[in-house]
């Protein structure tokens, strides 16, 4: 589904990915580890389509499209699908005028027709109670005002609703108390299944006690560093990032 | 400057007689005569003027006539008008087409008892009480404001009796129907004690005609009195609009003035209150959507005279293409005047490089104890807002819409009547790029 090879990412000049291989198979989910500063939000943010970043080398092959020539919009429509680390405030817009607008743009690229005023109230409530948010966030501006929690919750449900092929889930465990990781981590497993892949972008273990990954991923200085199953996580749990720092050449994809 | 009215004889000869309000009434025409003088006197005001450094009305000098016109409303835009009409059953509509009161297009409707609201003519015509001091050198804050006396041609005259609260927002509709004309409304809004009322001053232009308006809307609110004042500037493309909003408050009173500058080529809004008593409170509001090459100013004042007075200031603009806003807000706090607490922020979204915003507020402070504060910033859209919403599969020109509405919303949502909430909801979306797929989404 997803097919990164060699890509080298820079942001003013400064090179922040330096070759990253990755490979994502549907109904996959990979968890991607790594230290403060090793390039995993910037790994995210470009299979979003963030603007700004300069590809320097590599490709990324998404559902046999190329992925680095696509505008972001186009890649939401396609199925990707980014759940930010920090939720942006849009002050003015009301959520339910936010996720009604994103909503009915992926469904007329999908052929499907908009939903009613009904149909989307029923189908946005539905889902809010899972991830037991108050549905009194839906005429409130988008994430104006919401705790950190209810943010990063409203990433949940976007994914839920706006339902991706590709989901990246950035920091979502960061911040939230563990009720909160629970519900969220319900949320997205809830979402699991054989179509749909799913990236986890973290820097603890916390949030795969409760998503369990299929592989694991370690990013150190720009490049995979490691990769394994489920047990890598909690190697890294056990023996921290200090490692990586230390004999960061030595170690292999394996 | 080239004005046809040459001197007040040809006027009062000329004009006075055919159309404009309170012919015949001496004072009206004493009150007439000496406003023109000091029009005259002191001509249009230049941009070495501090007060009108950033807006140049020399193009109102330059008309081809000042004069007043008398231009019987137009059947076709009795035509347009009546789906207004229909649409406001549950106002108090008066409507004014070039300037004069037309009594067919209005729908005053029912009254309370201790009301009365009708046509500055008809008040003027009825020698009914008015405080005539309302038409002297010193309720003027411009010489526009002259020019306005000397020509008024008509206006809205709304007095309440204390205590006498009006349930339904009475509706002033300013139609310019024709080409080239030049109107001067005079509104007139006296409440008394107590007395609540919500106005609406509505001033739409049919054609992309060189119209000029130049209105003067005077407000007097007695102890504990409430208004909300809401004004919509929608004038013809290539029209020019003047006016000013001066309020006077006695101990308690609230004054709310919102003000949308969407059409016309300049439009120069003075809103000024004056917070004589304790505990008044008044809050400015206002929002200038502006492209080509259109011009709007907004310059307002607080006169904070009694202690314990709250004043709250919020204006916002959206510019584009080579438009220009100002905004120049001042605030004054008297000897006296403690603990008055004042608060102004203008914000405003560039949307082109040849964009221009001047913004000045500014704070006099005269008494101790006291909480003002002031905020101006000039920004584009947020590259980080955008990204989160096309990441969304929302498009970049539906995106930026969006935000340009959200950003609108904050001043919008200020509105009291939902009707002329989403009436203003709709004409920013409909200068918006996609502003017709968010208007069904909402």
């Amino acid at each position: 589904m997803l097919s990164v090879k060699n890509l080298h990412v820079a942001i003013e000049g400064k090179e922040i990915l330096r070759g990253i291989d990755l490979d994502v198979r549907p109904g996959e989910v990979h968890a991607i580890m790594g230290p403060n500063g090793s390039g995993k939000s910037t790994l995210a943010q470009v299979l979003a389509g963030r603007e700004g970043y300069q590809v320097t080398a590599g490709s990324v092959r998404y559902l046999d499209l190329d992925m680095l020539a696509m505008p972001a919009e186009e890649r939401a429509r396609a199925g990707v699908f980014l759940a930010f680390q920090y939720p942006v405030e849009i002050p003015g817009v009301s959520n339910a005028l936010f996720l009604k607008t994103a909503l009915n743009s992926i469904r007329k690229q999908r052929g499907l027709p908009e939903l009613d005023a009904m149909e989307f109230l029923n189908l946005v409530r539905d889902k809010m109670k899972v991830l037991g948010m108050d549905d009194k966030l839906l005429p409130r501006a988008v994430n104006e005002g919401f705790s950190g929690g209810e943010k990063k919750r409203n990433e949940i449900l976007q994914m839920a609703i706006l339902e991706p092929k590709l989901a990246i889930l950035d920091e979502t465990d960061s911040g939230l108390d563990i009720d909160a990781l629970k519900l969220v981590a319900e949320g997205v497993n809830r979402m699991r299944n054989a179509e749909r892949a799913i990236i986890l972008v973290t820097h603890y273990q916390r949030l795969l006690e409760f998503i369990v990954p299929d592989v694991v991923h370690v990013l150190s200085q720009g490049r995979i560093v490691k990769t394994g199953g489920a047990g890598l996580a909690l190697e890294l749990e056990q023996y921290g990032y200090g490692w990586l720092e230390t004999e960061p050449e030595a170690l292999q994809p394996s | 400057m080239n004005v046809q009215i040459e001197s007040w004889e040809d006027m009062a000869l000329e004009l006075v007689p055919q159309h404009l309000a309170g012919h015949g009434v001496p004072w009206v025409t004493a009150a007439r005569q000496s406003a023109f003088e000091r029009f005259e006197e002191r001509g249009f005001p230049t941009k070495r003027e501090e007060e009108w450094k950033y807006t140049d009305v020399a193009a109102i000098g330059k008309r081809t006539s000042l004069a007043p016109d008398n231009i019987p409303p137009d059947p076709s835009s009795e035509a347009a008008l009546f789906a207004w009409t229909l649409a406001q059953e549950n106002m108090h509509l008066l409507v004014f087409v070039n300037g004069h009161f037309s009594s067919e297009l209005s729908a005053v409707g029912k009254l309370p008892s201790g009301a009365r609201l009708e046509s500055l003519a008809d008040v003027l015509d009825a020698n009914a009480d008015l405080p005539q001091a309302l038409f002297d050198e010193q309720h003027e804050h411009t010489v526009f404001a002259a020019l306005n006396t000397a020509l008024t041609t008509d206006g809205a005259v709304l007095q309440l009796a204390p205590g006498v609260v009006l349930e339904k927002p009475v509706y002033l509709l300013f139609v310019a129907s024709g080409r080239g004309t030049a109107v001067y409304p005079r509104n007139i809004f006296l409440l008394g004690e107590g007395a609540h009322a919500t106005v609406i001053e509505h001033y739409f232009g049919m054609l992309e005609a060189h119209n000029f308006t130049d209105a003067v809307t005077q407000i007097s609110l007695d102890a504990g009195a409430e208004m909300q004042h809401c004004k919509l500037i929608q004038e013809g493309k290539d029209a020019f609009h003047v006016a000013g909003i001066h309020a006077e408050q006695a101990a308690g009173s609230r004054f709310v003035s919102h003000s949308f500058a969407l059409g016309g080529r300049l439009a120069r809004n003075d809103i000024t209150s004056l917070l004589n008593g304790t505990g008044c409170h008044c809050s400015f509001d206002g929002l200038y959507l502006l492209d080509g090459k259109q011009h709007a100013d907004h310059h307002t004042r607080v006169d904070h005279f009694a202690p314990s007075c709250t004043s709250r200031e919020y204006y916002r603009g959206i510019l584009d293409g080579e438009s220009h806003g100002v905004f120049s807000g001042k605030v004054v706090v008297h000897p006296h005047a403690v603990k008055s607490d004042a608060h102004q922020s203008n914000r405003n979204l560039l949307l082109s490089r040849q964009a221009e915003v001047d913004t000045k507020p500014q704070l006099e402070i005269f008494a101790d104890d006291v909480k003002c504060t002031h905020g101006a910033t000039v920004g584009q859209l947020d590259d980080d807002s955008l990204f989160y919403l096309r990441s969304r599969g929302i498009d970049a020109d539906s995106a930026r819409s969006l935000l340009i509405y959200g950003f609108a919303n904050d001043i919008i949502g200020r509105v009291e009547v939902p009707e002329m909430r989403t009436r203003i909801e709709h004409l920013v979306l409909d200068r918006l790029p996609q502003g017709e797929q968010i208007k069904e989404l909402l």
